[in-house]
């Protein structure tokens, strides 16, 4: 903050505020505070490691292929899988999931198919008419801007009375964004079904957070638009998992929005575009790598005897499977019909451009 | 057949989409209790309650946001934006979201949404009051760009756009609010959202407009009939997709063609038609294609806006002058 102290301090105080911060286990996967229930559960635990793992070997797979040319830009989420598994494996099927373009974690977790997410990123829109929910929003590749139709869903949902939450993923870029704090404000107004996380993973591209804001936490923009701001060290997927649970709870109570504010860390490049030692050093990255969340969940598995070497080994084993199979079908899906790009634009294709449809007939 | 004002068309067509169908929603700054700054909603709170016809707060990108969200969740948003200078917030969300969602999804998802403004100048506003820039949204695939001239086809034409199943911007000519009057049978009935309307024929020159220009441009057509030459006029009515065929063959039968828009000249939707006709219909023309426009200048303020917009003497000289080339 720029100055902490009101030049007249016998002006009455008429509001305070405060952000909790949550967090249990460390990183060392020792225990800060007492687990919330759902944790005692190892199995539960087993459950979100596992999808964590998934997702780091699938990322690690889908750079092999960019590098290798048969796959378009990508944006792995290496460093940050906990915010995407905690926050989808909170969520119900009915609810609607609104990710940024880093959280294939969560899509993974509701359903969408490997193959399905490597057929976007290797450019081909089916990739989005996947096997989620139906109503999950694509990944949304302009910052921040899914943030209003994530207020509209919730609107739905509250105009139905139907009980149901709209979770809305973006990064700490996107709290810099109008689109954001709209979107915020309006739910605040009407107490929509809607949870908003930012996975503050310290860096929007290059710029780094001290340049987006200088408010002392990303939780408290939440407090401005009336509703709770709550910090998660993003790295520990017990805490994330329990805001995530506690705020779409809260929110599917008509209680109102809530904010969720992921402390990560990106520990990799923005997307296979991106090299970002140009723009960070190194031993900030090493220094952060010693946070990360799969290690960490590890270890407290490994001291309640809940997870073995043997274990590990055959999880690594089932991924590699799993992921070369995905590969494979992705590989083989043949490109769609040129013409076809007419196909989607409207539900009908005006007269008006059938004609241009006709043109790229026969071209494949 | 009661006799209605044009803004009173968009009220009742608004109700009666409403009253039709429980998912349409009518949102936007001061539409609740105020009925919108030229009234178009009054009566609607009061009418569907206060969840259905709700004051947004002062932020247009959320309304054209809002609208997405909704759409995708099988609601018909109608979301109002106060004045057509207060759209461009709006840009990133029809660009990037609301065009797109359904070719992004491959169909998973849908955007049936309208987004009604208020369009063109003459009501003497301040700045951003009095914009035109339609071929803006004309050039975005995947939209609907619509603008009625008269109180039926506000009536018809709307209704087509809120049950449409795809996004549509809805531009409504600001100064013939009050102005256009005629009669409106609220019988439910939709218009095509792609067909131009041939509202006088004629067999010597085309006059093609749209929106408020509609008036200056059917003045200009009796002029010119009282000279002898006999004009079509023809009501654009959608600009996106645009009925090319009623065009060209209008203009097959003219060989003349005068493209009226009080939007700026250079980019206007008029060059659109003019490449249309240059195209497709070029060998029936008996003299270049001509476009009366607004200039391409900052819109002006009240005091020299009457300057800017095309008169009703600009477009009978551009009729003449066309018929004197041949």
């Amino acid at each position: 903050m720029t100055e902490s102290r009101h030049t007249d301090e016998s002006l009455p105080v008429i509001a305070r505020f405060e952000v909790r911060h949550r967090n249990y286990l460390a990183p060392d996967g020792s225990i800060h505070r007492r687990l919330p229930a759902f944790a005692s559960d190892t199995r539960q635990l087993v459950r979100l490691y596992r999808a964590m793992v998934l997702v780091r070997a699938f990322d690690l797979k889908a750079v092999a292929l960019q590098r290798t040319g048969r796959l378009g830009t990508y944006a792995a989420s290496l460093g940050q899988e906990a915010v995407s598994v905690g926050v989808a494996s909170a969520m119900r099927n009915e609810d609607v999931l609104f990710p940024s373009y880093r959280d294939n974690a969560a899509l993974i977790w509701r359903g969408v198919k490997l193959e399905e997410i490597l057929l976007f990123w290797g450019g081909d829109e089916r990739g989005n008419h996947f096997s989620g929910p139906v109503q999950d929003f694509p990944f949304c590749i302009p910052v921040g801007s899914q943030a209003p139709h994530a207020a509209g869903v919730a609107y739905a949902f509250k105009l139905r009375k139907q009980p149901r939450v709209a979770v809305c993923l973006f990064g700490d870029g996107a709290t810099s964004k109008g689109d954001v704090f709209e979107a915020m404000n309006f739910a605040g107004v009407h107490k929509l079904p809607v949870v908003f996380v930012v996975t503050n993973n310290q860096w929007a591209i290059s710029v780094p957070l001290r340049l987006q804001t200088a408010s002392e936490t990303l939780a408290q923009k939440a407090i401005a638009a009336g509703f709770i701001g709550e910090q998660v060290d993003g790295n520990d997927i017990v805490a994330m998992h329990a805001a995530a649970e506690e705020a779409i709870e809260v929110a599917r109570n008509s209680r109102g929005p809530r904010f969720i504010e992921a402390v990560t860390y990106r520990l990799g490049d923005h997307t296979t575009a991106d090299d970002a030692a140009r723009y960070r050093p190194t031993e900030e990255v090493q220094a952060r790598w010693k946070e990360e969340p799969i290690a960490r969940l590890r270890s407290f598995l490994a001291g309640q005897k809940a997870w073995s070497k043997t274990d590990e080994e055959q999880l690594s084993a089932e991924c590699q499977q799993h992921i070369d199979a995905a590969v494979e079908r992705y590989l083989g899906v043949k490109p769609r019909a040129p013409e076809t790009m007419f196909d989607h634009l409207y539900a009908e294709l005006p007269r008006a451009y059938a004609a241009q449809r006709r043109e790229l007939e026969g071209n494949d | 057949m009661p006799e209605v004002t044009l803004v009173e068309a968009i009220n009742l067509a608004l109700a009666r989409a409403m009253e039709d169908d429980p998912n349409v929603v009518v949102f936007g700054e001061d539409v609740g209790v105020n009925g919108g700054v030229f009234r178009a909603t009054v009566g609607l709170q009061q009418r569907f309650g206060s969840e259905r016809v709700f004051d947004t707060p002062l932020a247009e990108l959320l309304i054209s946001g809002l609208c997405v969200g909704m759409a995708a969740q099988g609601l018909k948003p109608v979301g109002e934006i106060q004045f057509m200078g207060f759209i461009y917030p709006c840009i990133d969300q029809l660009v990037n979201h609301a065009s797109r969602l359904r070719n992004r999804t491959q169909g998973r998802l849908s955007c049936p949404m309208v987004l009604r403004t208020p369009h063109g100048s003459g009501i003497r506003a301040p700045e951003h009051h009095s914009e035109s820039t339609e071929a803006m949204l004309a050039h975005i695939p995947g939209l609907r760009v619509v603008i009625p001239s008269s109180p039926e086809r506000a009536y018809g034409l709307l209704l087509a756009a809120i049950r449409d199943p795809d996004p549509v911007v809805f531009l409504e000519p600001t100064r013939i609010y009050r102005a256009a009057r005629g009669e409106v049978e609220d019988n439910g009935e939709a218009m095509p959202l792609d067909v131009a309307f041939v509202l006088k024929e004629g067999r010597d020159v085309t006059l093609i407009s749209w929106g408020a220009m509609v008036k200056e441009t059917l003045a200009a057509a009796e002029t010119l009939d009282a000279e002898g030459i006999s004009a079509e006029v023809i009501d654009l009515a959608t600009l996106k997709p645009y009925d090319e065929e009623t065009l060209l063959s209008s203009v097959a039968k003219t060989g003349r063609c005068i493209i009226v828009h009080e939007a700026a000249r250079t980019g206007g939707f008029g060059a659109e038609i003019a490449a249309l006709i240059a195209e497709r219909g070029l060998t029936s023309l008996l003299a270049p294609v001509a476009r009366v426009t607004g200039y391409d200048t900052v819109m002006p303020l009240p005091r020299l806006e009457q300057y800017y917009m095309p008169s009703v003497d600009r477009i009978a000289t551009a009729g003449r002058k066309a018929c004197q080339f041949s």
